[in-house]
């Protein structure tokens, strides 16, 4: 093979800063390839930053495909190993209500052990005192391994522990074209979204792991993979209503899972095909709103109580079964596409389909492609090597640490969000140590070490790394903060001021189809705060 | 707007806008850095505490429980209700000896009235006060309450209950620790003014100490026993047709409040029939049904000083409406803002420096002023001041007693 040692020369380029990528990206880089993982935006800004988080068991796919349960299963023991600091493991409960058939537990427990899900029938009396918030009602129960997973910091590790490995992660770096050998695909123009600036990258392989954008990326190279983007919207609770995550027992529905996600709770989804020209401007409807409601109002009926923070929705890429282009045959599972041997473009591999659980498996056998295709015969370690941040290396926590003082409650929430990374976060001081995000305890100290070590250069990169902006008051506090650490870091504070006022349009934008209440209140007291105090919408407007 | 359901916590959290006012009142976030102030003790880490409970920790200590924060909350947040019920239920911390003294304290009272002079001389000297510093962590500086040497009940029985039936209406008194047990003139001077406006006065069936200092102490289970006793005999009274009564902005405001929020007992069937007795009698005067005579030579400069829980029931209008209407009252209204004792709170060593700091604006605003009495409705603060400000504290029943002319308002009232 011909050697060219030029500064932009890679062995593969990874498209898409999903979990796919970042995974397929870390993967590479840990076989020693050289790799360098693109991102048109920032990390996790597609699916797989708009998901439920749920740390599937493969209960739900149990009954209408074991061959996704047993993937999910296999995984979810896994991702409890190796990335432990994004996993809670709260376990699930799948109950059946008066109006459900609880025939259909029966079918779904031998269908979960078929699969190797461990799933027992307990007594609802039992369920009732295990998750306080299941509704009373409940005729039967089923506890299975669910449990919840940030999507964030998942990605977040695996783009790190790439960077570890040696590899480079562009993000704000779209695709525009490739760049050919003939038919072989030798590498991309990528160009800046601030500067508008473009480059070039070489590379042997070019992994498409652009999950719903994958379509166009491919389309790019001249090949054809259909996908049809199903929108799912969700809500986001103001805190955590359940520990443990509820389901209905019986087939897959909208609105029947609730999640419980660090300090707050989930619904969803709905499902719905959307044209692909409106992927990158999704809007929650009121009747999706209201579907929502009343169906998780039927597992947990505090819900119609809570304070909803704001909805949401992404679109799950789903494939059409290769050389299907009516769509009638979708996939579920993972899609690996060589399109050296279909489509005749060498260098070129799409991997698609599956599902957040599934994508260090999807990363295994892309790599494994690209490793066969660069003749290197290296053995994946994804399985077992564990996430920056999940290291079991620490010493554990004794009975001597119940008598040194207790740490601030930024750094108590920060160890949540980074694992035993977190060590490095600065709480050395007061400065340090106080809280630039109240309602998530994130503190000046994290906020410095998202910006120095985590990509971080505007406030919803900031917020993706650690929670600012999450909370109940959605960055009417923390925002300003934020913006000027930001500001300071990056010697600019007119680009502060303006990432301010998009990043809370950003947050307006999620709370607008939920804002009645005490949403409402706190959407018009943060107005009154940048609009009224600080003039921030003069600003906004130039 | 309904709020509770199906849950087993308080959602008032979820109301908060943060917009940190809460903070800005609270007394102790104001001297004590390491308190994180009550909107994050109570509905930002209420979150986190719902997350897992771990994220508890005992900076929640630090919180007096003025309820000022509640008072400040534009929102209807139960800030201080949150940050005591989390202590309640979060907190590992067992309470030791010193808990159990300052917060048992009818059976500290029952002991120490029976041998009050030998108990009061040694309580005042400074080696029993190290001695106490050191063995139980009370803070040597406190001037500790002194005892009677008669319990209220006791002089209440031989000399008060007769006469009781003799009027056609008639109040129940929760007369509390403090008036049984150190200061019992409180209580004659209650008899004194509402048998003048001719109202018997009559005792509970059975009365425990309202709670106050075992919630704050920890001691759940022990405050709802009581609790239910008081309401047994709340309910009796009520029932029977008498209010109850109190002289103790804290007693008042812990069975009205305290025992729903924080001990989940419902009192709502007779929660409005528990007051404060300034109130009861402004009440009866304002709608004319009672007139009041008052001396002549009474001539006093006084200042009123409003209590947190005073503060929290809005109620300090009442006492200082009575206060004003005596001829010879000269009155001043200090700003309202907390002492720092807080109860059992100030007694604690770890706490004494910062009690005495949150109160030393008002200290200095009582001294400025150059008056006769202090009066205010609670007895710690009372304690506080006296210590702190060197001024004789008064309940304004007391004072109401005082200035009353007795005969000239039975005359009025016959």
């Amino acid at each position: 093979m011909e050697i060219i040692t030029k500064k932009s020369q890679y062995d593969v380029i990874v498209i898409g800063g999903g979990i796919t990528g970042a995974g397929t990206a870390r993967d590479c880089a840990m076989r020693g390839l050289r790799t360098l993982l693109v991102e048109r935006l920032d990390l996790t800004n597609g699916a797989t930053g708009r998901n439920h988080g749920l740390l599937h068991s493969g209960a739900r796919y149990a009954v209408t495909d074991g061959e996704s349960a047993t993937e999910c299963i296999k995984e979810n023991m896994i991702l409890r190993r190796i990335a432990r600091h994004c996993v809670e493991q709260t376990d699930g409960l799948f109950v059946t209500l008066p109006e459900d058939d609880l025939g259909f537990q029966n079918t779904f427990i031998e269908a979960c052990t078929r699969a190797g899900i461990r799933a027992e029938a307990i007594d609802p009396a039992e369920a009732r005192r295990l998750e306080p918030s299941v509704n009373p009602s409940l005729i039967g129960a089923v506890r299975v391994p669910d449990g919840s997973v940030d999507p964030f910091r998942l990605t977040t590790a695996n783009a790190l522990d790439a960077r570890l490995h040696g590899a480079e992660v562009m993000t704000y770096h779209e695709v525009v074209g490739f760049i050919k050998d003939g038919r072989r695909v030798v590498g991309v123009r990528l160009r800046n979204r601030y500067t508008k600036a473009e480059s070039e990258a070489y590379a042997s392989i070019t992994v498409n792991a652009g999950g719903i954008w994958g379509h166009r990326i491919a389309e790019m190279a001249g090949a054809v993979v259909n996908m049809f983007p199903a929108k799912g919207a969700l809500l986001i609770f103001g805190h955590r209503v359940n520990n443990m995550v509820l389901n209905r027992c019986r087939k897959p529905a909208d609105a029947d899972i609730l999640v419980p996600g660090d300090t707050i709770s989930l619904i969803g989804t709905t499902s719905s095909r959307v044209p692909y020209d409106e992927i990158d401007d999704l809007q929650v409807t009121p009747d999706e709103v209201n579907l929502l409601l009343r169906e998780g109002q039927k597992l947990a009926p505090s819900l119609a109580q809570t304070r909803i923070l704001r909805a949401y929705s992404g679109v799950r890429p789903l494939v059409a079964a290769d050389n299907d282009v009516s769509g009638r045959s979708i996939s579920r599972g993972i899609v690996c596409l060589d399109h050296e041997t279909r489509d005749d473009i060498p260098g070129f591999i799409t991997i698609t389909g599956g599902k957040l659980m599934t994508y260090r498996l999807m990363a295994e056998w892309a790599t494994d492609l690209v490793c066969k295709k660069l003749n290197i015969d290296k053995q994946c370690q994804t399985a077992e090597v564990c996430l920056p941040g999940s290291a079991y290396d620490e010493e554990q926590p004794s009975d001597k640490e119940t008598i040194t003082p207790i740490p601030s409650i930024g750094t108590r929430a920060a160890e949540g969000r980074h694992g035993s990374m977190s060590k490095k976060i600065s709480a050395d001081n007061r400065y340090d140590r106080s809280l630039v995000c109240e309602c998530e305890a994130v503190s000046i100290g994290e906020v410095d070490y998202a910006i120095k070590q985590l990509r971080v250069q505007n406030l919803i990169n900031l917020r993706r790394r650690t929670r600012v902006g999450m909370g109940t008051c959605q960055g009417e506090l923390c925002a300003c903060r934020a913006a000027g650490l930001l500001g300071k870091a990056n010697g600019c504070a007119q680009k502060a001021q303006k990432d301010l006022a998009m990043f809370l349009n950003e947050r307006w934008r999620g709370m607008y189809p939920v804002a009645w209440g005490d949403t409402l209140c706190e959407t018009q007291f943060t107005s009154w705060v940048y609009e009224g105090v600080c003039g921030l919408d003069k600003f906004a407007e130039e | 707007m309904k709020k509770q359901y199906n849950t087993n916590y308080d959602q008032s959290f979820e109301q908060c806008v943060k917009c940190t006012v809460c903070t800005v009142y609270c007394p102790v976030a104001a001297v004590n850095p390491d308190y994180p102030g009550p909107k994050q003790a109570g509905p930002d880490l209420e979150r986190y505490r719902l997350k897992n409970p771990r994220f508890y920790d005992d900076t929640l200590d630090l919180c007096l429980n003025c309820k000022r924060c509640e008072v400040a909350c534009p929102s209807n947040v139960r800030i201080g209700d949150i940050i005591l019920s989390a202590r309640l239920k979060y907190s590992t911390k067992r309470p030791k000896l010193r808990e159990y003294m300052l917060a048992n304290t009818d059976v500290m009272g029952s002991m120490a009235t029976t041998f009050a002079p030998l108990v009061n001389t040694s309580l005042s000297l400074s080696p029993v006060k190290k001695v106490m510093d050191r063995v139980l962590a009370i803070d040597h500086h406190r001037t500790m309450p002194s005892y009677s040497s008669q319990k209220f009940e006791t002089w209440y029985k031989r000399h008060a209950r007769a006469e009781q039936e003799s009027f056609a209406r008639g109040v129940s008194y929760f007369h509390g620790c403090y008036v049984n047990y150190n200061h019992p003139k409180q209580g004659q001077d209650l008899v004194k003014v509402l048998n003048a406006i001719g109202y018997g006065v009559h005792l509970l069936q059975k009365e425990k100490c309202c709670g106050v200092a075992l919630i704050s102490n920890k001691m759940k289970a022990q405050a709802r026993r009581q609790a239910e006793v008081n309401m047994t005999s709340i309910r009796e009274s009520v029932a029977a047709g008498r209010p109850v009564l109190t002289t103790s902005s804290t007693c008042t405001f812990t069975m009205r409040d305290e025992y729903p929020h924080v001990l989940g007992i419902d009192n709502s069937d007779v929660r409005e029939q528990i007051v404060l007795a300034t109130k009861f009698i402004f009440e009866a005067v304002d709608a004319g049904r009672v007139k009041l005579a008052f001396r002549e030579d009474y001539r006093k400069r006084i200042a009123y000083h409003t209590p947190c829980h005073m503060e929290k029931l809005g109620w300090s209008i009442y006492s200082t409406s009575l206060l004003r209407m005596i001829p010879g009252v000269e009155f001043v209204m200090l700003d309202s803002q907390c002492c720092g004792i807080a109860g059992t709170y100030g007694f604690k060593r770890e706490n004494y420096s910062y009690s005495q700091k949150i109160g030393e604006p008002l200290f200095r605003q009582i001294k400025s002023l150059g008056v006769d009495l202090v009066a205010t409705d609670c007895e710690t603060c009372k304690w506080q001041i006296e210590m702190s400000a060197g001024v004789t504290v008064e309940n304004p029943i007391s004072i109401l007693a005082d200035a009353l002319d007795v005969e000239q308002t039975m005359k009025l009232n016959k």
